[in-house]
């Protein structure tokens, strides 16, 4: 494991050739085949969605989907979706929960996105419902940070068995801009925001938060996807066999607790 | 673009206040007066008061304390209150975080920003939480999250009903990761109670939004709210900057909700209690003797 700080993690996951879902999808699946559409309003393409196999296991996959230029970025709204995304996510969630697949979440996004039609949809509700509908959810669900994890719009696809994060990702409560503007008024800080706010995969692993490191090519994925996409499939497979092989109990009181333990208090 | 995400409303009242200097009566002292941010108008406080802080021009429902909140809620002295000790720690090592929290401790009489307990609502026994805007705008960290998931916990445990009066910023920056966390640990507790048979009515205030609009706030069996409280996920400025227009004025209030489909009902607050006792009485639930009962 390398100790780059924080701030240098931010310029590799920002990295113009960092690899998407796009590059690892295909390298990892097999069969993948997309389906569409919420069901109720339309379809987001913050999201993509579809089953796949693994390893020959049929599996559900979830991901946000971040542009490797402009012309995608457009497409994928820079991977911020709306409420009609999440809720896209969450019905294939409740399918793979009826035919027994594990699902398999993507996170990479700087949040969901902030804007009138958003809030008109019900953002909030839809991010609600997708936390606490994931928390029971009868199947295997495995979160992987590819990139940026950033606040609730994250949260959504990361209530999970276990999460886990690239060896640069980065998985935060808001994106460091926005916590330097909040607490500083001042996003120019961003910087020293990222190593204040304790966001690296191993701050995470020392809270609870993050339960698997996946080891990047020296310099980052995009130095090599090919290998990236390797380990990233590699504990993919193990996961999937060690969680499918818990019973629906044991493995939702372990999710129940696993999130239930996180909090740092005192009580007099 | 995600500067603010969870900054709605500081924003929006800073905005609003820096108008409100300008129209201020200068020969009147400030706290003799109450300026409704909703529409301006400017009336005694005392009458402001009288009307348990509702604006006699718009019917706007401005914050309150918990206490003042517990007061015209509850049923006179039935109230046991839940973790009244449980403080937060500085789990990220954010500089001056722990000051900051004894000195709003210190002026609040409380130790964060919800407090929880069990009392009865005109004979009807349910877990409360209130929610107080004052401490750090009622932002979620540690003890927030804890507070409602032992809150829901007991709940199921009792088989009891539960009424959140939220208000909130959203996530507490200043406990980083850990303060997103608890939108699913509070998420969590909320599904099983829900999967119990348990209620929940969520009661929003003056101002949800974040982090919290974005977890448990949302997720009541019937979600009810006061008149021309903001209510919203995004913040206000951050959607101004990026749709580059202006925004509505009922744009993230309660009756914008109303009308998108995401609140039940929009009731005032002198009738409040009689609208959760109401639907606690369909809900099958008991009354009880207020006094008659002990917590534990
Ligand atoms: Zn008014």
């Amino acid at each position: 494991m390398s100790n780059l700080s924080a701030t240098q993690r931010l310029e590799i996951i920002r990295e113009k050739n960092r690899p998407t879902v796009n590059d690892y999808i295909p390298a990892i699946f097999h069969h993948f085949t997309e389906f569409h559409g919420d069901r109720h309003y339309g379809d987001d393409a913050a999201i993509m969605a579809g089953i796949a196999t693994l390893n020959s296991v049929p599996v559900t996959v979830i991901a946000q989907v971040k542009g490797r230029n402009l012309d995608e970025n457009k497409k994928s709204n820079f991977s911020m979706p709306h409420p009609e995304g999440y809720r896209k996510a969450l019905r294939l969630a409740y399918q793979a929960e009826k035919f027994h697949r594990p699902v398999i979440c993507f996170v990479d996004t700087p949040g969901a996105f902030c804007g009138v039609e958003a809030e008109k949809r019900g953002q909030g509700e839809a991010i609600a419902k997708n936390i606490a509908e994931f928390m029971t959810l009868k199947t295997p669900v495995i979160s992987v940070v590819l990139g940026e994890g950033g606040s609730g719009g994250a949260l959504a696809l990361a209530v999970c068995d276990e999460l886990a994060m690239l060896e640069n990702a980065l998985y935060s409560v808001i994106s460091p801009r926005g916590f330097a503007s909040i607490l500083w008024k001042d996003p120019s800080r961003e910087k020293e925001a990222a190593d204040l706010m304790k966001i690296t995969a191993e701050d995470l692993q020392r809270f609870g938060v993050c339960d698997k490191i996946i080891a990047e090519p020296v310099g980052g994925a995009h130095n090599d996807p090919n290998l990236t996409a390797d380990n990233i499939s590699e504990y993919l497979m193990d996961a999937v066999a060690r969680l499918s092989a818990l019973d629906t109990d044991t493995l939702l009181e372990k999710r129940y607790q696993k999130f239930r333990k996180i909090g740092v208090f005192s009580e007099g | 673009m995600l500067e603010d995400l969870f900054k709605t409303v500081k924003d929006r009242f800073n905005a609003e206040n820096a108008g409100q200097e300008q129209a201020k009566t200068p020969e009147i002292p400030k706290d003799l007066l109450f300026k409704c941010p909703r529409c301006q108008s400017v009336f005694y406080m005392d009458e402001f008061e009288k009307r348990r802080k509702t604006c006699p021009t718009c019917n706007y429902h401005a914050r309150l304390s918990w206490r003042e909140r517990l007061e015209i809620t509850a049923d006179k002295d039935s109230f046991v209150q839940f973790d009244e000790n449980m403080t937060s720690l500085n789990p990220i090592g954010f500089p001056d975080y722990e000051k900051k929290i004894k000195s709003l401790q210190e002026k609040n009489g409380i130790n964060d920003a919800i407090v929880t307990g069990v009392c009865t609502i005109r004979g009807y026994r349910a877990v409360l939480g209130i929610m107080d805007s004052n401490f750090m705008m009622a932002s979620m960290g540690s003890v927030v999250g804890e507070k409602i998931a032992r809150a829901f916990e007991y709940a199921t445990e009792n088989k009891l009903p539960v009424i959140l009066f939220t208000a909130s910023g959203g996530a507490r920056m200043q406990e980083g990761i850990i303060s997103l966390m608890q939108m699913a640990k509070t998420s969590g507790a909320v599904k099983r109670h829900s999967d119990a048979g348990g209620l929940y009515i969520t009661v929003l205030t003056d101002p949800t939004t974040g982090g919290v609009t974005a977890s448990f706030a949302s997720l009541g069996d019937i979600i009810l709210a006061e008149p021309k409280v903001l209510v919203g996920f995004a913040g206000r400025r951050v959607i101004q900057d990026t749709i580059k227009q202006k925004l509505p004025d009922d744009f993230q209030t309660a009756e914008f909700l109303l009308e998108s489909g995401f609140v039940d009902a929009i009731v005032d607050r002198k009738s409040m209690r009689k609208s959760l006792s109401n639907i606690l009485r369909l809900h099958n639930y008991k009354k009880v003797d207020a006094v008659a009962w002990q917590h534990g």
